[in-house]
């Protein structure tokens, strides 16, 4: 049970218990404006979020404690208080640890204290301002529940000889424990560490001093700690870190040994105390200890020696002192793969078979690694990146496995079979969600993308795997997964069948997948989903409850989903079309554009598309949610995505200064005119064919069909349609294979990633140069990228196999209008997905009314018309428009 | 009061009341009901404000306290867990927050007494309860600008500070900090409760109880159940203990940190469970009570009683499992510094 002496509990969002056993306890000093001129600089020009980021470096630093101080005279230190520790009380990574609220004025203590949940720290009172006042304060302080720091100094001044610390000290404590009640485990006595080596005889014992008084307190003031402000005691050596370090490192070493047990120190400003060079270590005891008369010459005369050495790397790398074990599951945790092939093997001949690395340290590792990111302390790329550190690991150990044929035990949770659909190209997901799964331990059989259906079942059948996973982005994949579901149940297989992929959904499952199979068919939101449903399918005790609760899920979404079909009104064809938008063409001349037919783009300059990049997108894809900028400040994934954001433009300034992948364009524009829903280009066979909405309408509101934005045949307007098809993924391959033999997911998926970026960009930056100088309607036009974000512009671009034009078998007719494959070395696979993946093709509109729309849901009239329009079996028709039929 | 309350507490474990709003949802009241005569002319919409009732159909909470008595409550709590200014501004009654507390106590106190009288070997008593308020002050409602604060420390001492004077004005026993999401807001009740012991002179003994939101086992505001037990220790309290959000079976793990840790009594009222997809509560009285057990075979708990979907029966059943069992022990050396 529980003893109270001497232990000191404090708390932010986590506790933190100093007990006799706990080692020195860390106090960042970084978040200080005294001590600190940066800091200064930032609260004073209020760059709140840099001096957020100052705390978590030293969170991250391995603070234990976070010192706050804005005792400046420039600033407002009750308001800056204030701000500062409600916006750290929203960073749950610093407000985990607690709060020092440090000033010397009691308004801003007290304002402190009022902002902070967990029991902090008070630094400091003292009887400076008589007996009355410090019984106030520390009433005060007992009120709010925090622990406080006492200095040592009273009405005649501050202690500087042993004599007095303990005088002062005494007396503080009797006051606080007598009078004012004060739980004595919740004193910090801070006796003054002053200067040493300053030239001064009465600074020589300065040190000596400080141990003394404090082995006094730690013996006779029961329960009371005691701290200081370390680097003090090397204030005559500024400008020399190699002594200072060395200073600070041997005074913790005696310091500690006396009873100090927490202090101020900037954890970069000390080093090992074993590992200073003996002769300055040496002359440095020789002062602290105050050993020989001639001691601080003899440190001056070594500090001269050493002036201008370089001062050494400021990376923390304590953690390097740990065992091999330990390093290899820090390294895993935080994603470092700088060492880790040296620890693997390091570790693999501490083991009998090197299976047991895997089983055991890696494994401890990565237990950690899912335990935190299903509590949602970590984030996907932290989890990517942990991933990336044991494929590397597993990489070197995998010949010796192989040697020692021990690999045929396997302690996999499970083995997993992931493909993206045939006709579809997109695997950045897929991808997240292999990475994730396999860093919960199951062994995943990626397929890659464009498969086949029957390539998927013979390799699961084959590989005798637990589950399949089928991904797709574009809406054919949706038939493609029906399909391949009906398949299953024909060869009789049991495996359960996952489904995921931007363009599926839980309805589209329940509705069109599930019920084509007879075993456990799972719509998987996101990667983060899918550990829970993979392992609930494999658990033998959790299966049978979690397939029953899919299947009643599923069924009541059908029963709604039947229910809902006939609540929505629809009009017919003939009605959507009489109720057409009515453009006045009468007083309107289309622009013309520059030039008419195309115009091809190669090696476009990526630099200049960089600027063009919408981000909150690239977020989403590794499931850090929120837009940017304000992600970057998000309080939740903030720190992440500032993380992640770095690391991609590290990896962008690289793909654009070695010309990893070479950006092609086409644009054309057409003269055109609209003939109902289909719109006629001048001589030219070829016809483009649209869709109409059909759901009723209020008052005022039209049936949209794209067609209604270009002139009419009968207006006897001369219009213009325009297309383009742009990439920015030639060259993608050769990198993507070999980010993928280095083990190195997190690249692999942040270059795939950065490319679909480029391409959308390239799409932007190409539309505006439309808008200002090929069609050049909107010369004047002057948006910044959130205006184009928000489209902002004249014009619209819609891209076939989307809401407002929803058939993919128009882009056949695009591109040969282009003639995009020669021009760009885009290809179209069956589905009519773009290859490469980084690809974006559609039309240009220029009247200044046409906006973006979705079609909606259309009704069979329509179909049968549009069929016959594109000459086509209305069957088909059906098939490729399947997720825009208003019925079954 | 406490030199009573500790005799009994380490003779057997106390039975803590169950559900108000559950049991006002019976009466399937109606907006006239809130408003009464005395609000008839009320500028805003009245309907859901329970703590009203005590005002407007005082009859109605009488009988309810009265019936968690009769199921075995040794204390029950005032209707006022809304009862501060804060809270009450969103029906615009701040100044209807004195008579609110005030009512609220004279009514629960009645029927303790009462009942009290009655069978004198079983005193009752009753805790004014204190909730959270519906703002946080350690957590920003606006998501763009984090360092945003909805009420100040301050404010949260101001009001609290009006509460406590109410309550005890009333005659309550125990005043009982009630469903803390945000450690701070808890902070504030407490610096206010301190400052009217010392204005007042008078000292009332001190529950504490916490609320977990998720399976992660932290507050609203983040924390986790030890550094909340650590952030709120400088007060000599009588009890510290969980509440609501979870059901029974998901609290354990926190109330066995609260057990160890604590030196002071620790209490837990769950709920009947967690809520059904129509936000409904369906633990019975016996499923309910066979979790409780749980606490009580690993001698976790010193108070025991129901939140959210607890009625009468619950507490009937849970009052005669707790005869079964011995209270948690509170060590001696934990209890030094109370």
């Amino acid at each position: 049970m529980v003893t109270n002496d001497h232990i000191l509990k404090l708390s932010g969002l986590e506790p933190l218990i100093i007990t006799h056993e706990s080692v020195f306890v860390n106090i960042g000093e970084r978040t200080n404006v005294t001590g600190s001129k940066v800091f200064l600089k930032m609260i004073k020009e209020e760059r709140f979020e840099d001096a957020l980021s100052v705390a978590m470096d030293q969170v991250r630093g391995g603070a234990q404690v976070l010192d706050v101080n804005m005792d400046e005279g420039m600033i407002d230190g009750e308001k800056s208080m204030v701000k500062f520790l409600n916006l750290i009380a929203s960073e749950p990574e610093i407000s985990r640890i607690p709060i020092m609220i440090d000033s010397s004025k009691w308004e801003i203590i007290e304002a402190g204290l009022k902002c902070i949940q967990g029991k902090g720290i008070v630094n400091s009172i003292s009887l400076k301002g008589g007996e009355e006042e410090f019984i106030r304060q520390a009433s005060l302080i007992k009120k709010y529940g925090a622990a406080t720091v006492i200095m040592a100094f009273d009405e005649k001044g501050q202690a500087d000889s042993y004599e007095r610390r303990i005088e002062i000290c005494q007396r503080c404590y009797d006051i606080l424990v007598n009078v004012v009640k004060f739980n004595p485990n919740d004193i910090i006595f801070d006796p003054n560490i002053f200067p040493v080596a300053t030239g001064m005889d009465e600074h020589k014992n300065n040190a000596v001093d400080f141990f003394q008084a404090t082995r006094w307190i730690r013996t006779h003031l029961k329960g009371a700690h005691v701290s200081g402000g370390v680097s003090n005691v090397s204030f005559s050596f500024r400008g020399n870190n190699l002594v200072r370090e060395a200073m600070h490192s041997a005074f913790l070493y005696h310091g500690i040994k006396a009873g100090i047990d927490m202090g101020i120190v900037n954890p970069t400003m000390i080093g090992v105390y074993d590992d200073i060079e003996k002769e300055l270590l040496e002359r440095v005891e020789d002062v602290l200890l105050n050993r020989r008369e001639d001691a601080t010459e003899r440190l001056l005369e070594y500090a001269e020696t050493v002036k201008g050495v370089a001062k050494r790397k400021e990376e923390d790398l304590s953690w390097r002192n740990q065992s091999v074990q330990e390093r290899l599951k820090y390294a895993l945790i935080k994603g470092i793969v700088d060492y880790i092939d040296a620890d693997t093997e390091e570790c693999r001949q501490l083991y009998e078979r090197p299976l047991e690395v895997i089983e055991g340290p890696l494994m401890d590792g990565m237990n950690v690694v899912g335990d935190l990111f299903g509590a949602g302390k970590m984030f996907l790329p932290q989890v990517v990146k942990s991933a990336r550190v044991m494929k590397k690991a597993v990489a070197v150990l995998l010949p010796y496995i192989e040697a020692s044929k021990a690999a045929g035990a396997s302690s996999k949770q499970g083995k997993i079979l992931l493909a993206t659909v045939k006709g579809d190209v997109h695997d950045i997901g897929k991808n997240i969600v292999g990475v994730v799964l396999g860093c919960n331990n199951f062994e995943i059989i990626d397929l890659g993308v464009m498969v086949p259906c029957e390539k998927i079942l013979d390799a699961a059948e084959r590989e005798q795997v637990d589950i399949i996973g089928l991904s797709g982005l574009i809406t054919p994949s949706l038939d493609e997964m029906v399909f391949v579901a009906k398949e299953m149940k024909r060869r009789g297989m049991k495996q359960p069948l996952l489904i995921g992929g931007a363009t599926t959904s839980k309805i589209h499952t329940a509705v069109k997948i599930e019920p084509n199979y007879d075993h456990p068919t799972v719509h998987v939101l996101d990667a983060s989903r899918s550990v829970p449903v993979a392992s609930s399918l494999l658990n033998k005790d959790q299966r049978a409850n979690f397939e029953k609760n899919i299947r009643e899920e599923y069924e009541m979404m059908r029963k709604r989903h039947q229910g809902k079909q006939i609540t929505k009104d629809y009009i017919s064809l003939e009605q959507a079309r009489s109720n057409k938008l009515q453009l006045n063409w009468e007083n309107y001349t289309p622009p013309k554009p520059a030039f008419t037919g195309v115009k091809v783009f190669d090696h476009y300059n990526l630099s200049e598309l960089r600027t063009y990049i919408d981000w909150t997108p690239f977020f989403s894809t590794w499931e850090l949610h929120g837009k940017y900028p304000n992600i970057l400040e998000d309080s939740v994934v903030g720190t992440e995505a500032k993380t992640l954001f770095a690391d991609a433009n590290l990896l962008l300034d690289k793909i654009i200064a070695e010309q990893w992948l070479t950006a092609k364009a086409v644009v054309g524009f057409f003269p055109a005119n609209s003939r109902e829903d289909d719109i006629l280009i001048k001589d030219n066979p070829h016809v483009l064919h649209h869709l109409r909405q059909q759901n009723k309408k209020g008052d005022g509101l039209a049936n949209y069909c794209l067609s209604d934005y270009i002139a009419p045949l009968d207006s006897g307007k001369e219009d213009y349609i325009g297309g383009f098809a742009v990439t920015t993924g030639i060259g993608i391959e050769k990198w993507l294979k070999y980010f993928e033999e280095q083990h190195d997911d997190y690249n692999k998926i942040m270059l795939a990633a950065l490319a679909d970026r480029l391409a959308e960009a390239f799409a932007e930056r190409m539309h505006e140069r439309v808008r200002k100088e090929f069609w050049g309607y909107a010369k004047a036009e002057n948006l910044n990228s959130e205006d184009l974000i928000r489209e902002q512009y004249n014009g619209i671009r819609p891209a076939p196999g989307y809401p407002a034009c929803p058939d993919h078998t128009e882009k056949p007719a695009l591109f040969q209008l282009l003639d995009a494959e020669k021009n760009t070395d885009i290809r179209l696979t069956e589905s009519y997905a773009m290859y490469p993946a980084s690809s974006v093709s559609g039309w240009y509109f220029s009247h200044p009314d046409s906006k973006y729309f979705g079609i909606g849901k259309i009704s069979k009239d329509q179909i049968e018309d549009y069929a016959q329009r594109k000459n086509m079996p209305v069957t088909d028709a059906e098939r490729w428009l399947q997720s825009v039929l208003n019925y079954e | 009061m406490q030199t009573l309350l500790d005799q009994i507490a380490r003779e057997r474990i106390l039975i803590l009341d169950g559900a108000m709003g559950t049991m006002i949802q019976r009466y399937k009241l109606e907006e006239e009901d809130f408003r009464g005569e005395h609000f008839k002319n009320h500028g805003s919409p009245l309907k859901g404000n329970n703590d009203l009732l005590s005002i407007t159909r005082p009859e109605i909470i009488q009988e309810i306290h009265r019936q968690y008595f009769e199921a075995g409550a040794d204390i029950i709590e005032t209707n006022t867990f809304s009862g501060t200014t804060i809270a009450q501004a969103d029906y615009h009654l701040e100044d209807a927050v004195y008579a609110i507390n005030y009512e609220s106590a004279k009514i629960a106190k009645a029927v303790a007494e009462e009942i009290t009288k009655n069978e004198p070997h079983k005193p009752r008593f009753v805790a004014g309860a204190m909730g959270p308020t519906n703002r946080t002050c350690s957590i920003s409602p606006d998501v763009n600008d984090p360092g945003y604060r909805a009420v100040t420390f301050d404010g949260l001492v101001k009001a609290y500070y009006e509460q406590v004077q109410a309550l005890t004005d009333g005659g309550v026993d125990i005043l009982l900090v009630e469903t803390i999401f945000d450690t701070l807001n808890a902070k504030a009740a407490l610096f206010a409760i301190q400052s009217f012991f010392e204005d007042s002179g008078k000292t009332y003994p001190v529950m504490i109880s916490g609320t977990i939101t998720d399976a992660s086992g932290r507050t609203l505001s983040g924390q986790t159940t030890e550094a909340f037990l650590i952030s709120l220790s400088h007060v000599p309290l009588f009890s510290i203990g969980l509440n609501c959000a979870l059901g029974a079976k998901e609290l354990r793990p926190y109330l066995q940190i609260l057990a160890k840790e604590a030196p002071f009594l620790v209490s837990a009222y769950p709920n009947a469970g967690l809520p059904n997809e129509f936000g409904a509560y369906d633990e019975t009285p016996d499923i309910m009570g066979e979790q409780i057990r749980e606490f009580l075979d690993l001698g976790l708990v010193n108070i025991l009683g129901g939140c959210c979907g607890t009625t009468p029966d619950h507490i009937k059943r849970i009052a005669a499992i707790a005869k079964e069992y011995k209270p948690r022990k509170v060590e001696l050396s934990m209890m030094e510094h109370r």
